[in-house]
């Protein structure tokens, strides 16, 4: 075992693919000289030179093009968004010219390579700065959607997000790079996109969440294991392709569920899980299932206000005792 | 108006040939921009009876810019250009069939029916074939980032129109295409119009080889209706790319005979405005006077090779008519390179 964080675990599975294969390389606003905005791409351009660590002017739409021609050109670019918010400069390469062309060939002409960075609420930033877009991109047919948690993950599906052979968007959060985790020194650690991970077992609710917001269920599960609940915690991981087999199975024993997430609630990820489950483990459910999500409103500067607009550990506490028949 | 028979040509400019074209080349330039013509003026029928769905763009009056360029490039080197391409796939050696049953929408389509008049690709050469207006452009700077990275000699020819001159990400790319000194060449099809919004209502500077001078990207205005010019030019433009000398931008005079699309009866201008175009500049009926002059095909040679492209394309059509559709099965596949992930429970 060794320890790293969140920053570390994402510059080593870009060297290490970038050691393995010539053609990937990673391009993005002060990737090189600065080292990273939040500092991830430590120390690559050392290591791999201008050729392959490019710093490109603040141009999301034309470098984020650029990225997906290099891509049809034969390489595997890491296209780094300083956050994802300035991303949608970008998101019609990242629809049309990226998730779009295999298809629009005939399976032709396909298009490897990750779109990364920070995505989700930051801290104290206001609206413009502090949004998550799992939803936009999980809607994309196309594309795969990856939002990692631990450092473990963060490693491993960057890895496997680097040698898929498709477009994978891979959401990143500011708040969690300085997360040291525990990891195992393994030979092999891939980890496949698609697949959640059940964080801790348990029998009375199914709680569903992923980057930032798997540290506040796993609080909340802590609480509320004092009133004798035990809460069963998925970290999906992948947004999509969706684990639905990890929450179905999960749902079956526990019969209850709620989903978290920092984006908004209107056709949000908690409202796809809360269809999947509705259709096929319908009978199964012993309660209502509940969305726990940041406020549908754009994201407040004031401390307070930011407080109430995003998920809180209490609150999910009392959602889940609530839906337990349980009071705290 | 209806067209006179006996037009007055304006002879191409140089009576002689250059020395380094050949009569041979001046036959295989027509012969293509012809096939690109008869294909469209098929396509447009087809449209007109319904086989053909959706948006399709003729490239009529323009196919001395795709027959040009396409001359003066070499194995892997790579073209990509907007929804305006159905003379660039052919121009590519892709087959009048298979371009004709994508139109269709048929499985034997070269996008195997999923992509349609605007999305057609040749592996390795031409890719595409996009419906964005200007997205092609950082992508095509892109395919010349990857030939740098590379550390090879191939060129690649991004190709867009007046409208696309004005979208924001043009310029993006030129920027980062003259910062690394990227292989490509930019070429602006003018051809007067962005659907019905004329160069003057939309651009403050008519001038589009001027529009990468704050880059320091060279800018040349060339006559985009005179094939051997075209190709002249291109062929300065490919050699200085090969050098690390790119990128270079050329802005080719044309103009579309048609309306932008299929539906646009192209009120925006005067009949004779086209007319006078199809008399004067037509870069096929100049062409064909320069051959005939030379003396080395008569009218009757070139009328008989007309027929066999018509019935070429004549053929492609009813190909691309009689082919099927494509299996609905192939509705999910080709989503994502594994099709394992693509959900099919909704199908
Ligand atoms: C981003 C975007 N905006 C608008 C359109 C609709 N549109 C399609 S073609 C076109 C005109 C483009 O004209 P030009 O670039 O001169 O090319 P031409 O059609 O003349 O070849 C427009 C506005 C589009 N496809 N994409
Ligand atoms: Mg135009």
């Amino acid at each position: 075992m060794s320890e790293i964080s969140v920053r570390e675990a994402l510059r080593d599975a870009m060297a290490e693919e970038m050691r393995l294969d010539k053609n990937v390389f990673l391009m993005g606003e002060e990737v090189a000289q600065y080292q990273g905005a939040y500092k991830v791409s430590q120390g690559l351009l050392e290591e791999f030179g201008e050729r392959r660590v490019v710093d490109t002017p603040i141009t999301e739409s034309g470098f984020t093009g650029i990225g997906v021609g290099a891509s049809m050109g034969g390489l595997k670019p890491i296209v780094e968004f300083m956050t994802f918010n300035f991303a949608m400069q970008a998101i019609d390469h990242i629809i049309n010219s990226a998730a779009k062309t295999l298809y629009m060939s005939g399976g032709l002409i396909p298009i490897p390579i990750v779109f990364r960075g920070p995505n989700g609420p930051a801290s104290r930033v206001g609206a413009q700065h502090s949004q998550c877009f799992a939803s936009w991109y999980a809607h994309v047919p196309g594309l795969k959607v990856v939002s990692p948690w631990s450092a473990q993950d963060a490693k491993g599906l960057l890895k496997a997000s680097i040698r898929d052979p498709n477009p994978v968007v891979f959401l990143e959060n500011e708040l969690l790079y300085g997360e040291v985790f525990e990891i195992p020194e393994t030979e092999e650690d891939i980890i496949p996109i698609g697949k959640g991970n059940i964080v801790r077992a348990g029998c009375d609710i199914t709680v569903t969440a992923f980057s930032a917001m798997v540290p506040k269920a796993i609080q909340a599960a802590d609480m509320v294991a004092h009133e004798g609940i035990s809460v069963e915690i998925i970290d999906l991981r992948t947004i999509k392709p969706l684990d639905s087999d990890i929450i179905l199975d999960s749902v079956k024993k526990t019969n209850r569920l709620l989903t978290l997430e920092e984006g908004w609630q209107s056709s949000g990820i908690g409202a796809e899980i809360a269809a999947i489950v509705v259709s096929s483990a319908f009978d199964y459910l012993d309660a209502p299932i509940e969305r726990i999500t940041g406020v549908d409103v754009p994201m407040p500067y004031a401390a307070n206000l930011e407080n109430i607009a995003l998920p809180q550990v209490n609150t999910i506490a009392e959602s889940i005792c609530r839906l337990c028949h349980k009071r705290i | 108006m209806p067209q006179k028979k006996n037009k007055k040509l304006q002879p191409i400019q140089k009576q002689l040939l250059p020395a380094d074209i050949s009569e041979e080349t001046l036959h295989t330039f027509y012969r293509e921009m012809l096939l690109i013509r008869r294909f469209e003026e098929k396509a447009g029928q087809l449209y007109g009876m319904g086989k053909i769905g959706g948006f399709c763009h003729l490239y009529i009056g323009q196919e001395a810019v795709i027959t040009g360029v396409q001359s003066s490039l070499s194995d892997g080197d790579s073209v990509i250009t907007g929804y305006r391409c159905h003379g660039h796939m052919l121009s590519a050696g892709a087959s009048p069939k298979e371009v004709m049953a994508e139109l269709t929408g048929k499985v034997a389509g070269v996008s195997q029916g999923k992509g349609g008049s605007m999305h057609m690709f040749v592996r390795g050469k031409f890719y595409g074939g996009h419906g964005i207006v200007g997205a092609q452009v950082p992508l095509g700077t892109g395919l010349a980032f990857a030939n740098k990275y590379n550390g090879n000699d191939r060129v690649t020819v991004t190709f867009f129109g007046d409208g696309a001159a004005n979208q924001g990400q043009v310029f993006e790319a030129f920027n980062m295409a003259a910062l690394w000194k990227l292989p490509v060449i930019y070429v602006i099809e003018n051809n007067q119009y962005a659907m019905g919004t004329a160069l003057s209502r939309s651009t403050a500077i008519e001038e589009l080889y001027r529009r990468g001078a704050a880059f320091g990207i060279d800018g040349q205005r060339v006559d985009g209706m005179d094939v051997l010019e075209v190709k002249r030019v291109t062929e300065a433009a490919v050699s200085k790319c090969r050098l690390g000398e790119g990128p270079i931008l050329l802005e080719l005079m044309t103009y579309r005979y048609r309306g932008h699309s299929m539906s646009d009866p192209a009120k925006y201008r005067s009949k004779e405005e086209v007319h006078k175009v199809r008399d004067e500049r037509d870069p096929i009926e100049n062409l064909k006077k320069l051959i005939v002059d030379s003396g080395y095909k008569t009218e009757e040679d070139l009328k008989k090779e007309d027929k066999s492209i018509r019935s070429m394309i004549s053929e492609a059509a009813e190909f691309a008519q009689m082919s099927p559709e494509p299996d609905p099965s192939a509705l999910t596949t080709d989503i994502y390179m594994d099709d394992r992930w693509v959900d099919r429970k909704n199908v």
